[in-house]
Protein backbone atom coordinates (compact mmCIF):
# COMPACT_ATOMS: atom_id res chain seq x y z
CA UNK A 1 0.00 0.00 0.00
CA UNK A 2 2.94 2.54 0.62
CA UNK A 3 6.08 2.49 -0.50
CA UNK A 4 8.68 4.35 0.18
CA UNK A 5 12.33 4.52 -1.92
CA UNK A 6 15.33 5.80 -1.19
CA UNK A 7 14.00 8.79 0.67
CA UNK A 8 16.63 11.41 1.73
CA UNK A 9 16.07 14.20 3.84
CA UNK A 10 18.46 16.75 5.86
CA UNK A 11 17.90 20.01 7.89
CA UNK A 12 20.83 22.00 7.49
CA UNK A 13 23.55 19.78 8.85
CA UNK A 14 21.46 17.34 10.29
CA UNK A 15 20.62 13.86 8.29
CA UNK A 16 17.38 13.35 9.38
CA UNK A 17 16.50 10.30 6.67
CA UNK A 18 19.38 8.91 4.94
CA UNK A 19 17.86 6.77 2.14
CA UNK A 20 15.20 5.26 4.07
CA UNK A 21 13.04 2.26 2.02
CA UNK A 22 10.13 1.04 3.60
CA UNK A 23 7.25 -0.74 2.09
CA UNK A 24 3.59 -1.26 4.04
CA UNK A 25 0.91 -3.74 3.05
CA UNK A 26 -2.35 -2.98 3.61
CA UNK A 27 -4.36 -3.82 6.88
CA UNK A 28 -2.78 -4.34 10.15
CA UNK A 29 -1.35 -1.78 13.21
CA UNK A 30 3.05 -0.88 12.28
CA UNK A 31 4.38 0.72 15.34
CA UNK A 32 7.11 3.57 14.30
CA UNK A 33 9.69 2.96 17.14
CA UNK A 34 13.52 4.48 17.34
CA UNK A 35 15.02 6.88 19.95
CA UNK A 36 14.22 10.20 20.23
CA UNK A 37 15.26 12.09 16.92
CA UNK A 38 15.41 8.86 14.33
CA UNK A 39 13.32 10.13 12.21
CA UNK A 40 9.76 9.00 12.72
CA UNK A 41 8.07 12.40 12.74
CA UNK A 42 9.99 13.58 9.89
CA UNK A 43 9.04 10.01 8.26
CA UNK A 44 5.07 10.59 8.80
CA UNK A 45 5.59 14.21 8.02
CA UNK A 46 6.58 13.56 4.36
CA UNK A 47 4.00 11.16 4.00
CA UNK A 48 1.62 14.19 5.04
CA UNK A 49 3.22 16.31 2.34
CA UNK A 50 4.14 18.56 5.70
CA UNK A 51 7.96 18.02 4.84
CA UNK A 52 9.47 18.22 1.50
CA UNK A 53 12.53 15.19 0.95
CA UNK A 54 15.47 16.00 -0.49
CA UNK A 55 15.22 12.81 -3.18
CA UNK A 56 13.36 9.60 -3.00
CA UNK A 57 10.03 8.61 -3.58
CA UNK A 58 6.48 7.78 -2.31
CA UNK A 59 3.59 5.90 -3.80
CA UNK A 60 0.21 4.95 -1.92
CA UNK A 61 -1.40 2.53 -3.81
CA UNK A 62 1.33 3.12 -6.98
CA UNK A 63 0.95 6.48 -7.64
CA UNK A 64 3.09 9.00 -6.58
CA UNK A 65 1.96 11.51 -3.93
CA UNK A 66 5.05 13.83 -3.54
CA UNK A 67 3.95 17.62 -4.22
CA UNK A 68 0.00 16.30 -4.29
CA UNK A 69 -2.78 16.91 -2.21
CA UNK A 70 -5.63 15.45 -3.11
CA UNK A 71 -4.63 11.93 -1.71
CA UNK A 72 -5.26 13.48 2.06
CA UNK A 73 -8.39 12.26 1.41
CA UNK A 74 -7.92 8.86 1.65
CA UNK A 75 -5.99 9.47 5.38
CA UNK A 76 -6.62 10.71 8.81
CA UNK A 77 -3.77 11.94 10.74
CA UNK A 78 -3.98 12.72 14.48
CA UNK A 79 -0.54 15.29 15.39
CA UNK A 80 0.98 14.94 18.54
CA UNK A 81 0.18 18.79 19.84
CA UNK A 82 -3.32 19.50 19.93
CA UNK A 83 -3.71 23.17 19.28
CA UNK A 84 -7.15 24.71 17.69
CA UNK A 85 -7.92 28.46 17.11
CA UNK A 86 -9.19 28.95 20.99
CA UNK A 87 -12.34 31.51 19.99
CA UNK A 88 -13.92 28.43 18.06
CA UNK A 89 -16.07 26.33 19.65
CA UNK A 90 -15.76 22.20 19.61
CA UNK A 91 -18.89 21.62 17.33
CA UNK A 92 -17.98 25.03 15.36
CA UNK A 93 -14.15 23.13 14.73
CA UNK A 94 -15.81 19.33 14.22
CA UNK A 95 -17.70 21.71 11.47
CA UNK A 96 -14.89 23.16 9.96
CA UNK A 97 -13.20 20.01 9.21
CA UNK A 98 -16.26 18.37 8.11
CA UNK A 99 -16.52 21.17 5.28
CA UNK A 100 -12.85 21.13 4.49
CA UNK A 101 -13.32 16.99 3.78
CA UNK A 102 -15.43 16.06 0.46
CA UNK A 103 -16.01 12.78 2.53
CA UNK A 104 -19.14 11.84 4.92
CA UNK A 105 -18.38 11.78 8.86
CA UNK A 106 -19.50 10.29 11.65
CA UNK A 107 -18.50 12.05 14.81
CA UNK A 108 -21.51 11.12 17.07
CA UNK A 109 -20.51 8.15 18.25
CA UNK A 110 -17.14 9.26 18.90
CA UNK A 111 -18.49 11.97 20.73
CA UNK A 112 -20.29 10.16 23.38
CA UNK A 113 -18.02 7.43 23.33
CA UNK A 114 -15.63 10.14 24.82
CA UNK A 115 -17.94 12.14 27.04
CA UNK A 116 -17.53 15.68 24.96
CA UNK A 117 -21.57 16.62 24.95
CA UNK A 118 -20.93 19.09 27.46
CA UNK A 119 -18.01 20.33 25.94
CA UNK A 120 -19.49 20.99 22.25
CA UNK A 121 -20.25 24.64 22.92
CA UNK A 122 -17.38 25.39 24.92
CA UNK A 123 -14.53 27.41 23.08
CA UNK A 124 -11.37 25.80 22.34
CA UNK A 125 -9.04 27.63 24.33
CA UNK A 126 -10.83 26.73 27.34
CA UNK A 127 -10.18 23.15 27.40
CA UNK A 128 -7.88 21.33 29.41
CA UNK A 129 -5.15 19.33 27.38
CA UNK A 130 -6.87 15.94 27.74
CA UNK A 131 -9.73 17.29 26.78
CA UNK A 132 -8.42 19.06 23.72
CA UNK A 133 -6.69 15.77 22.98
CA UNK A 134 -10.30 13.86 22.97
CA UNK A 135 -11.48 16.19 20.32
CA UNK A 136 -8.27 16.08 18.18
CA UNK A 137 -9.32 11.89 18.17
CA UNK A 138 -12.42 12.54 17.41
CA UNK A 139 -11.17 14.57 14.48
CA UNK A 140 -9.11 11.85 13.69
CA UNK A 141 -12.14 8.80 13.43
CA UNK A 142 -14.48 10.48 12.20
CA UNK A 143 -13.66 9.62 8.68
CA UNK A 144 -13.88 6.64 7.22
CA UNK A 145 -10.10 6.35 5.49
CA UNK A 146 -8.21 3.46 4.69
CA UNK A 147 -5.01 4.88 6.14
CA UNK A 148 -4.92 5.96 9.56
CA UNK A 149 -1.61 7.84 11.19
CA UNK A 150 -1.49 8.62 14.90
CA UNK A 151 1.69 10.40 16.38
CA UNK A 152 1.38 9.79 20.36
CA UNK A 153 -1.92 9.29 20.37
CA UNK A 154 -1.96 8.47 24.13
CA UNK A 155 -0.60 12.14 25.22
CA UNK A 156 -3.10 13.16 28.17
CA UNK A 157 -5.63 11.18 27.92
CA UNK A 158 -7.04 9.17 30.86
CA UNK A 159 -7.17 5.41 31.66
CA UNK A 160 -11.00 5.11 30.41
CA UNK A 161 -10.40 7.15 27.27
CA UNK A 162 -7.09 5.08 26.54
CA UNK A 163 -9.19 1.87 26.74
CA UNK A 164 -11.77 3.91 24.01
CA UNK A 165 -8.85 4.24 22.11
CA UNK A 166 -7.18 1.19 21.97
CA UNK A 167 -10.64 -0.29 20.95
CA UNK A 168 -11.27 1.96 18.30
CA UNK A 169 -8.03 1.53 16.92
CA UNK A 170 -8.90 -2.78 16.86
CA UNK A 171 -12.06 -1.62 15.19
CA UNK A 172 -10.42 -0.16 12.84
CA UNK A 173 -8.35 -3.28 12.27
CA UNK A 174 -11.03 -5.16 11.87
CA UNK A 175 -12.46 -3.46 9.08
CA UNK A 176 -8.68 -3.72 7.05
CA UNK A 177 -7.62 -0.31 7.45
CA UNK A 178 -4.01 0.53 7.74
CA UNK A 179 -2.43 2.02 10.88
CA UNK A 180 0.71 3.50 11.77
CA UNK A 181 1.41 4.42 15.38
CA UNK A 182 4.29 6.37 17.00
CA UNK A 183 5.01 6.22 20.50
CA UNK A 184 7.42 5.64 23.44
CA UNK A 185 5.28 3.61 25.73
CA UNK A 186 6.26 0.13 24.80
CA UNK A 187 3.10 -1.35 26.76
CA UNK A 188 0.53 0.45 24.27
CA UNK A 189 3.19 -1.27 21.16
CA UNK A 190 3.10 -4.70 22.97
CA UNK A 191 -0.93 -4.79 23.44
CA UNK A 192 -1.89 -3.19 19.70
CA UNK A 193 0.76 -3.34 17.20
CA UNK A 194 1.16 -6.16 14.77
CA UNK A 195 4.56 -5.22 13.16
CA UNK A 196 7.25 -2.97 14.41
CA UNK A 197 9.20 -1.16 12.22
CA UNK A 198 12.28 0.74 14.08
CA UNK A 199 14.44 3.63 12.70
CA UNK A 200 18.00 4.31 13.36
CA UNK A 201 20.14 6.74 11.99
CA UNK A 202 17.53 7.88 9.26
CA UNK A 203 16.85 3.85 8.04
CA UNK A 204 14.87 1.05 8.95
CA UNK A 205 16.77 -1.14 11.46
CA UNK A 206 14.27 -3.40 12.04
CA UNK A 207 10.82 -4.57 10.72
CA UNK A 208 9.00 -7.42 11.78
CA UNK A 209 6.64 -9.08 14.70
CA UNK A 210 6.83 -8.14 17.56
CA UNK A 211 7.61 -11.94 18.22
CA UNK A 212 10.68 -11.98 15.44
CA UNK A 213 11.85 -9.04 17.80
CA UNK A 214 11.98 -10.53 20.60
CA UNK A 215 13.61 -13.28 19.12
CA UNK A 216 16.33 -11.96 17.30
CA UNK A 217 17.69 -9.82 20.68
CA UNK A 218 16.63 -12.89 23.11
CA UNK A 219 14.53 -11.23 25.20
CA UNK A 220 10.73 -11.80 26.15
CA UNK A 221 10.00 -8.27 27.17
CA UNK A 222 9.12 -5.89 24.50
CA UNK A 223 10.70 -3.15 26.39
CA UNK A 224 14.33 -4.86 26.99
CA UNK A 225 14.54 -5.76 23.51
CA UNK A 226 13.54 -2.21 22.19
CA UNK A 227 16.36 -0.70 24.36
CA UNK A 228 18.86 -3.96 22.87
CA UNK A 229 18.16 -2.27 19.58
CA UNK A 230 18.37 1.37 20.60
CA UNK A 231 21.41 0.68 22.89
CA UNK A 232 23.49 -0.25 19.46
CA UNK A 233 23.00 3.88 18.18
CA UNK A 234 25.39 4.02 21.08
CA UNK A 235 27.83 1.37 20.49
CA UNK B 1 -9.62 29.18 0.33
CA UNK B 2 -12.64 30.68 1.21
CA UNK B 3 -13.32 28.02 3.66
CA UNK B 4 -9.98 28.56 5.55
CA UNK B 5 -10.99 32.41 5.21
CA UNK B 6 -13.96 32.26 6.45
CA UNK B 7 -12.87 30.52 9.71
CA UNK B 8 -9.98 32.41 10.39
CA UNK B 9 -12.04 35.41 10.03
CA UNK B 10 -14.44 33.85 12.61
CA UNK B 11 -11.99 33.30 14.83
CA UNK B 12 -10.17 36.46 14.76
CA UNK B 13 -13.59 38.32 15.18
CA UNK B 14 -14.08 36.68 18.60
CA UNK B 15 -10.70 37.40 19.90
CA UNK B 16 -10.55 39.94 22.60
CA UNK B 17 -8.25 42.03 20.49
CA UNK B 18 -10.20 42.75 17.58
CA UNK B 19 -12.69 44.40 19.80
CA UNK B 20 -9.81 46.39 21.68
CA UNK B 21 -8.34 47.26 18.21
CA UNK B 22 -11.82 48.31 17.23
CA UNK B 23 -12.42 50.59 20.38
CA UNK B 24 -9.08 52.02 20.03
CA UNK B 25 -10.33 53.31 16.52
CA UNK B 26 -13.72 54.39 17.90
CA UNK B 27 -12.27 56.54 20.98
CA UNK B 28 -9.60 57.82 18.68
CA UNK B 29 -12.57 58.88 16.12
CA UNK B 30 -14.07 60.62 18.44
CA UNK B 31 -11.88 62.51 20.41
CA UNK B 32 -10.13 63.91 17.30
CA UNK B 33 -13.69 65.23 16.03
CA UNK B 34 -14.13 66.47 19.46
CA UNK B 35 -11.00 68.48 19.40
CA UNK B 36 -11.26 69.41 16.14
CA UNK B 37 -14.83 69.81 15.77
CA UNK B 38 -14.45 69.51 11.61
CA UNK B 39 -14.29 66.49 10.01
CA UNK B 40 -11.60 67.83 6.83
CA UNK B 41 -9.08 69.00 9.77
CA UNK B 42 -9.51 65.46 12.02
CA UNK B 43 -9.08 63.73 8.74
CA UNK B 44 -5.12 65.19 8.54
CA UNK B 45 -4.75 64.58 12.10
CA UNK B 46 -5.66 60.74 11.93
CA UNK B 47 -3.26 60.38 8.94
CA UNK B 48 -0.17 60.90 10.43
CA UNK B 49 -1.79 58.32 13.18
CA UNK B 50 -3.51 55.37 10.56
CA UNK B 51 -0.02 55.87 8.83
CA UNK B 52 2.66 54.83 11.40
CA UNK B 53 -0.37 52.95 13.54
CA UNK B 54 -1.84 50.01 10.96
CA UNK B 55 1.48 49.44 9.98
CA UNK B 56 2.47 48.44 13.58
CA UNK B 57 -0.33 46.88 14.15
CA UNK B 58 -0.46 44.61 11.04
CA UNK B 59 3.02 43.52 11.42
CA UNK B 60 2.23 42.27 15.39
CA UNK B 61 -1.05 40.40 14.35
CA UNK B 62 0.85 38.79 11.40
CA UNK B 63 3.60 37.20 13.01
CA UNK B 64 1.01 36.74 16.06
CA UNK B 65 -1.68 34.79 14.41
CA UNK B 66 0.87 32.39 11.91
CA UNK B 67 2.83 31.31 15.35
CA UNK B 68 -0.24 31.30 17.45
CA UNK B 69 -1.61 28.76 14.77
CA UNK B 70 1.08 26.98 13.70
CA UNK B 71 -0.46 23.52 15.29
CA UNK B 72 -3.47 24.25 13.69
CA UNK B 73 -2.02 24.73 10.44
CA UNK B 74 -0.55 21.90 10.85
CA UNK B 75 -3.20 19.83 11.26
CA UNK B 76 -4.91 21.50 8.02
CA UNK B 77 -2.00 20.75 6.02
CA UNK B 78 -3.00 17.11 6.52
CA UNK B 79 -6.69 17.75 4.98
CA UNK B 80 -7.27 17.55 1.35
CA UNK B 81 -6.07 21.13 0.69
CA UNK B 82 -3.32 22.84 -0.99
CA UNK B 83 -0.56 24.46 1.51
CA UNK B 84 -0.77 27.92 -0.30
CA UNK B 85 -4.41 27.89 0.07
CA UNK B 86 -4.42 27.60 3.62
CA UNK B 87 -1.70 29.90 4.25
CA UNK B 88 -3.59 32.99 1.92
CA UNK B 89 -6.93 32.01 3.32
CA UNK B 90 -5.66 32.70 6.72
CA UNK B 91 -3.65 35.85 5.50
CA UNK B 92 -6.76 37.70 4.02
CA UNK B 93 -8.72 36.75 6.94
CA UNK B 94 -6.29 38.41 9.16
CA UNK B 95 -5.80 41.16 6.69
CA UNK B 96 -9.56 41.48 6.29
CA UNK B 97 -10.74 41.64 10.27
CA UNK B 98 -8.47 44.30 10.59
CA UNK B 99 -9.26 46.35 7.81
CA UNK B 100 -13.22 45.98 9.23
CA UNK B 101 -12.07 47.39 12.81
CA UNK B 102 -10.24 50.22 11.37
CA UNK B 103 -13.34 50.72 8.92
CA UNK B 104 -15.66 50.40 11.81
CA UNK B 105 -13.75 51.88 14.51
CA UNK B 106 -13.48 55.31 12.15
CA UNK B 107 -16.39 55.08 10.17
CA UNK B 108 -19.28 55.26 13.25
CA UNK B 109 -17.78 58.32 14.68
CA UNK B 110 -17.10 60.28 11.60
CA UNK B 111 -20.84 59.85 10.14
CA UNK B 112 -22.51 60.79 13.01
CA UNK B 113 -20.94 63.94 12.81
CA UNK B 114 -21.79 64.03 9.19
CA UNK B 115 -19.68 62.64 7.34
CA UNK B 116 -22.27 62.44 4.42
CA UNK B 117 -22.84 66.37 4.56
CA UNK B 118 -19.62 67.35 4.10
CA UNK B 119 -16.82 67.92 1.64
CA UNK B 120 -14.58 65.85 2.92
CA UNK B 121 -15.98 62.35 2.38
CA UNK B 122 -13.59 61.39 -0.41
CA UNK B 123 -10.04 62.33 1.78
CA UNK B 124 -12.12 59.99 4.14
CA UNK B 125 -12.38 57.26 2.05
CA UNK B 126 -9.23 58.00 0.38
CA UNK B 127 -7.64 57.59 4.20
CA UNK B 128 -9.35 54.01 4.61
CA UNK B 129 -8.59 52.86 1.28
CA UNK B 130 -5.06 53.62 2.33
CA UNK B 131 -5.42 51.97 5.89
CA UNK B 132 -6.62 48.65 4.35
CA UNK B 133 -4.04 48.73 2.11
CA UNK B 134 -1.24 49.22 4.66
CA UNK B 135 -2.24 46.07 6.57
CA UNK B 136 -2.90 43.71 3.76
CA UNK B 137 0.52 45.09 2.69
CA UNK B 138 2.09 44.60 6.31
CA UNK B 139 0.50 41.60 7.27
CA UNK B 140 1.91 40.41 4.08
CA UNK B 141 5.37 41.36 5.22
CA UNK B 142 5.31 39.95 8.43
CA UNK B 143 3.85 36.70 7.13
CA UNK B 144 6.93 36.23 5.38
CA UNK B 145 9.18 37.19 8.03
CA UNK B 146 7.32 34.82 9.89
CA UNK B 147 7.06 31.93 7.43
CA UNK B 148 11.18 32.16 7.20
CA UNK B 149 11.92 32.18 10.95
CA UNK B 150 11.51 28.81 12.75
CA UNK B 151 12.09 31.07 16.00
CA UNK B 152 8.84 32.41 17.20
CA UNK B 153 11.16 35.39 19.38
CA UNK B 154 13.49 36.38 16.27
CA UNK B 155 10.44 36.57 13.88
CA UNK B 156 8.66 38.81 16.16
CA UNK B 157 12.26 40.65 16.02
CA UNK B 158 12.92 40.65 12.75
CA UNK B 159 9.14 41.83 12.33
CA UNK B 160 8.96 44.58 14.45
CA UNK B 161 12.70 45.46 13.01
CA UNK B 162 11.03 45.76 9.52
CA UNK B 163 8.35 48.41 10.71
CA UNK B 164 10.82 50.29 12.67
CA UNK B 165 12.92 50.31 9.69
CA UNK B 166 10.23 51.48 7.26
CA UNK B 167 7.95 53.60 9.51
CA UNK B 168 11.04 55.45 10.86
CA UNK B 169 14.48 54.89 9.98
CA UNK B 170 14.11 54.97 6.12
CA UNK B 171 12.54 58.57 6.40
CA UNK B 172 15.64 59.41 9.01
CA UNK B 173 17.87 57.63 6.40
CA UNK B 174 16.37 59.40 3.05
CA UNK B 175 16.90 63.18 4.72
CA UNK B 176 20.45 62.32 5.41
CA UNK B 177 20.97 61.10 1.65
CA UNK B 178 19.19 64.08 0.42
CA UNK B 179 21.17 66.46 2.83
CA UNK B 180 24.65 64.70 1.95
CA UNK B 181 24.10 64.32 -1.85
CA UNK B 182 22.23 67.45 -2.60
CA UNK B 183 24.65 68.83 -5.11
CA UNK B 184 23.66 66.44 -7.06
CA UNK B 185 20.01 66.40 -8.78
CA UNK B 186 17.53 63.89 -6.80
CA UNK B 187 14.27 63.77 -8.74
CA UNK B 188 14.95 60.11 -9.77
CA UNK B 189 16.16 58.91 -6.09
CA UNK B 190 13.51 60.63 -4.47
CA UNK B 191 11.17 59.16 -6.60
CA UNK B 192 12.52 56.08 -6.26
CA UNK B 193 13.22 55.75 -2.68
CA UNK B 194 9.37 56.86 -1.97
CA UNK B 195 8.59 53.18 -3.93
CA UNK B 196 10.35 51.64 -1.95
CA UNK B 197 8.55 52.18 1.32
CA UNK B 198 4.53 51.70 1.37
CA UNK B 199 4.24 54.21 4.28
CA UNK B 200 5.86 57.44 2.47
CA UNK B 201 4.01 56.40 -0.57
CA UNK B 202 0.87 56.24 1.27
CA UNK B 203 1.41 59.41 3.32
CA UNK B 204 1.80 61.11 -0.47
CA UNK B 205 -0.89 59.42 -1.94
CA UNK B 206 -3.43 61.02 1.13
CA UNK B 207 -1.59 64.60 0.47
CA UNK B 208 -1.84 64.57 -2.99
CA UNK B 209 -5.59 63.93 -2.52
CA UNK B 210 -6.07 66.68 -0.02
CA UNK B 211 -3.69 69.22 -1.81
CA UNK B 212 -1.91 70.85 1.10
CA UNK B 213 1.25 71.43 -0.50
CA UNK B 214 2.62 72.89 3.14
CA UNK B 215 2.59 69.23 3.87
CA UNK B 216 3.93 67.46 0.63
CA UNK B 217 7.86 68.02 1.74
CA UNK B 218 10.33 67.07 -1.31
CA UNK B 219 9.19 63.97 -2.11
CA UNK B 220 5.96 65.02 -2.32
CA UNK B 221 6.62 68.18 -4.22
CA UNK B 222 8.48 66.17 -6.88
CA UNK B 223 6.28 63.32 -7.26
CA UNK B 224 3.43 66.28 -7.96
CA UNK B 225 5.79 68.10 -10.17
CA UNK B 226 6.43 64.67 -12.18
CA UNK B 227 3.39 63.04 -12.36
CA UNK B 228 0.50 65.90 -11.57
CA UNK B 229 -1.94 64.80 -9.13
CA UNK B 230 -4.25 62.43 -10.35
CA UNK B 231 -1.60 60.29 -12.62
CA UNK B 232 0.79 60.73 -9.27
CA UNK B 233 -2.09 59.09 -7.52
CA UNK B 234 -2.60 56.35 -9.77
CA UNK B 235 0.86 55.64 -10.11
CA UNK B 236 1.29 55.12 -6.17
CA UNK B 237 -2.00 53.30 -5.64
CA UNK B 238 -0.94 50.71 -8.59
CA UNK B 239 2.98 50.59 -6.42
CA UNK B 240 1.04 49.75 -3.53
CA UNK B 241 -0.79 47.01 -4.98
CA UNK B 242 2.56 45.73 -6.70
CA UNK B 243 3.63 45.74 -2.67
CA UNK B 244 0.69 43.72 -2.10
CA UNK B 245 1.29 41.28 -5.04
CA UNK B 246 5.52 40.85 -4.38
CA UNK B 247 5.04 39.69 -0.87
CA UNK B 248 2.24 37.06 -1.65
CA UNK B 249 4.83 35.54 -4.99
CA UNK B 250 7.54 35.22 -2.42
CA UNK B 251 4.95 33.72 0.43
CA UNK B 252 3.94 31.24 -2.64
CA UNK B 253 7.36 30.66 -3.42
CA UNK B 254 8.67 29.66 0.05
CA UNK B 255 5.29 27.71 1.18
CA UNK B 256 6.67 25.31 -1.71
CA UNK B 257 9.98 24.18 -0.07
CA UNK B 258 8.96 24.83 3.31
CA UNK B 259 8.68 22.00 5.90
CA UNK B 260 6.19 22.76 8.49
Amino acid sequence: MIEIKDLHKSFGKLTVLDGLDLSIKKGGIFAVLGPNGSGKTTLIKTLLGMVIPNSGSIALHGQDILGKHQYRNHLNYLPQIANFPPNLTVSELIKMVKNLRPKAANEKGLISLFGLEDFLSKKLGNLSGGTKQKVNIVLTFMFDSELIILDEPTTGLDPISLIHLKQLIQQEKAQGKTILITTHIMSFVDEIADEIVFLLDGKIYFKGSIEVLKKETGHKDLEAAIAQLISKQYA
Amino acid sequence: MLKILKYSFYDLMRSRWSYVYFGFYLLLGFVLLFLNNDVSKAVITLMNIIIVLTPLIGTIFGVMYYYNSKEFTELLLAQPIQRSHIIRGQYVGVSLSLTLSLVLGLGIPFVLYGLFMSAAIFDFGLLLVVGAFLNFIFVALSYNIALSTENKIKGFGYAILMWLMLAVIYDGLFMISLLLFNEYPLDTFSLAATMFNPIDLSRILILLQLDISALLGYTGAVFKKFFGTSFGMLSSLLVLVLWVWLPLLRMNWKLKKKDF
